[in-house]
């Protein structure tokens, strides 16, 4: 099954209410996920610095900090629960390899100069409980209540998957030729660290657009090249877009008002959203790509 | 009387609705706040009328025998599927699957209802005043599929003896669907459902599709359509 959530504020009105929708919308989708949970907030564009989405697993802060330090001097950490955000000026490049080769006990979630990410296994109204997601306020976000299908239930096989700078993926689905797709992305450069689905999904997205196209027309040629169920919504920094496959088989609703446009598996997940039942409410198409 | 779905659970509320006094003369009823509940109003089998005032989940109605119930609002996946008996009106949107099994009875959707709606229909009547998704009236056995609209892809694939009449476009008929002549039967046909409904519609301005009858029993000249 698995539920998929996403909100877009068109206006600055309920900027500070964003973490608090969404965690609402989370927390309505735990019947269709319990297994893990997961969430990105889109919060406004720091130019300067980055942010690092980092898992810590079993190690402490203190000791992430004191390992982190001997590579990056200007950091600024939050920690929520077992994540932390890492704040630096330092390139994703050099942060990432360091990370990698040598702080091994952590994983990276997702980084880039907007996004926040979060996922851990557990049900979804304790997990966004501990990641304090209605504290947060933001311009978008989107998030994920996962019954695991093709993979174990893991961290890493959580939703969102974010593949490349600003960009992550939530799904609802499965795909059936995501070990060839795999294959070819490995390839042409890109790395993953599941044998998650999704995570070739968002893999795709990613190899797409640093290939120079933008987000609908990467979509579009996923009807083509993915093969599956999925109800998919891919974030950036700037919004995010929503794609069903043509079967249609996955769920999808979206809600539309003058300050913001809800989508979720189930108009149950926005009920309590303001004035959701004035708003403009339908269906997505199958095989239309919509975009915020 | 008047039920809040904030205020009481919804087992509870089904619960007594499935089970009315038959010598209670209350036989009209609200539901406010149905924030998007799954299986509002199933199972229902007296004549009593039910009001929701706004938007629903799946499976809306579903089973209804006699009873007549209205959404104002819109409707998620299987409203009044496997419907018996009685009336389903829904103000706004359905989601997909709207009426799939219906046995008998006759389901209203003032807007749009997306893919597959009447799958397997089996003598329901389906009216949608907006347009019908993919895949619709897939299977259908028995009753009658009226759309105001248009139609999406694959409209009446595999369709045995149901009808479907249609007063937009149809993008594309599915396998074994093909237009038929409207008849003098079909157009009384319709003018008594319009006429039970309360429907202003003249039945001539609608094209009927039906089966071809070519997949009912596997002929060795079918094989390429399987």
């Amino acid at each position: 099954m698995c539920g998929i959530v996403g909100i877009y504020l068109k206006t600055k009105k309920y900027e500070k209410s964003l973490g608090k929708f969404l965690s609402g919308m989370l927390d309505n989708m735990a019947t269709r996920g319990p297994d893990s949970a997961g969430f990105a907030i889109y919060t406004k564009e720091n130019k300067n610095n980055f942010k690092y989405s980092i898992c810590l697993n079993n190690l402490s802060e203190q000791d992430f900090r004191k390992k982190i330090s001997k590579y990056f001097k200007k950091i600024k950490l939050i920690r929520y629960s077992d994540h932390i955000i890492m704040e630096t000026k330092d390139k994703p490049q050099e942060v990432i390899k360091v990370i990698n080769e040598k702080i091994k006990e952590v994983s990276i979630v997702g980084y880039g100069k907007s996004i926040n990410i979060f996922k851990q296994t557990g049900n979804p109204k304790d997990v966004v409980k501990k990641f304090k997601l209605s504290s947060f306020s933001g311009t978008h976000g989107i998030g994920h209540t996962r019954m695991a299908t093709e993979s174990a239930i893991t961290t890493e096989g959580s939703h969102p998957y974010s593949t490349a700078e600003d960009e992550c993926l939530v799904h609802n689905g499965s795909l059936s030729n995501h070990n060839n797709v795999r294959r070819d992305l490995i390839k042409k450069g890109q790395e993953f660290k599941s044998e998650n689905d999704t995570e070739v999904a968002a893999g795709y997205i990613s190899n797409k657009i640093s290939e120079g196209n933008n987000l609908k027309n990467t979509l579009t040629s996923s009807l083509k090249n993915l093969d599956g169920f999925y109800t998919f919504i891919a974030g950036t920094k700037d919004g995010f877009a929503l794609l069903r496959d043509e079967i249609a088989c996955k769920p999808a609703v979206v809600a539309e008002t003058k300050d913001y446009v809800a989508v979720a598996s189930e108009f149950q997940a926005m009920a309590h959203l303001p004035n959701v039942n004035s708003a403009k409410i339908f269906e997505p198409k199958p095989g239309v790509v919509y975009n915020w | 009387m008047n039920f809040d779905l904030n205020k009481k659970k919804l087992t509870d509320i089904n619960k007594y609705l499935q089970n009315i006094d038959r010598k209670s003369n209350v036989r009209k009823f609200k539901i406010e706040n149905p924030s998007g509940h799954h299986a509002i109003c199933a199972g229902l089998k007296d004549d009593i009328d039910v009001t929701i005032n706004g938007h629903t989940g799946y499976y809306c109605a579903g089973m209804n025998q006699k009873a007549s119930v209205t959404v104002n609002g819109n409707v998620g996946t299987g409203v009044a599927e496997n419907m018996m008996s009685g009336k389903v009106f829904v103000k706004g949107n359905a989601s997909q699957s709207a009426g799939a099994t219906g046995h008998g009875g006759n389901l209203v959707i003032e807007g749009d209802a997306s893919s597959r709606c009447g799958i397997s229909m089996k003598g329901i009547n389906i009216i949608v005043k907006g347009s019908v998704g993919h895949m619709s009236a897939f299977m259908a056995q028995k009753g009658n599929l009226i759309i105001f609209g248009d139609a999406d892809e694959d409209l009446g694939d595999s369709i045995y003896e149901a009808k479907i009449f249609v007063k937009g476009k149809v993008k594309s008929l599915g396998a074994d669907c093909v237009e038929k002549k409207m008849d003098e039967k079909s157009i009384n046909e319709l003018k008594k459902i319009f006429k039970e409904l309360n429907i202003s519609e003249n039945p001539q301005n609608f094209k009927r599709y039906g089966s071809a009858r070519k997949l009912y029993n596997f002929k060795i000249d079918n094989a390429g359509a399987y």
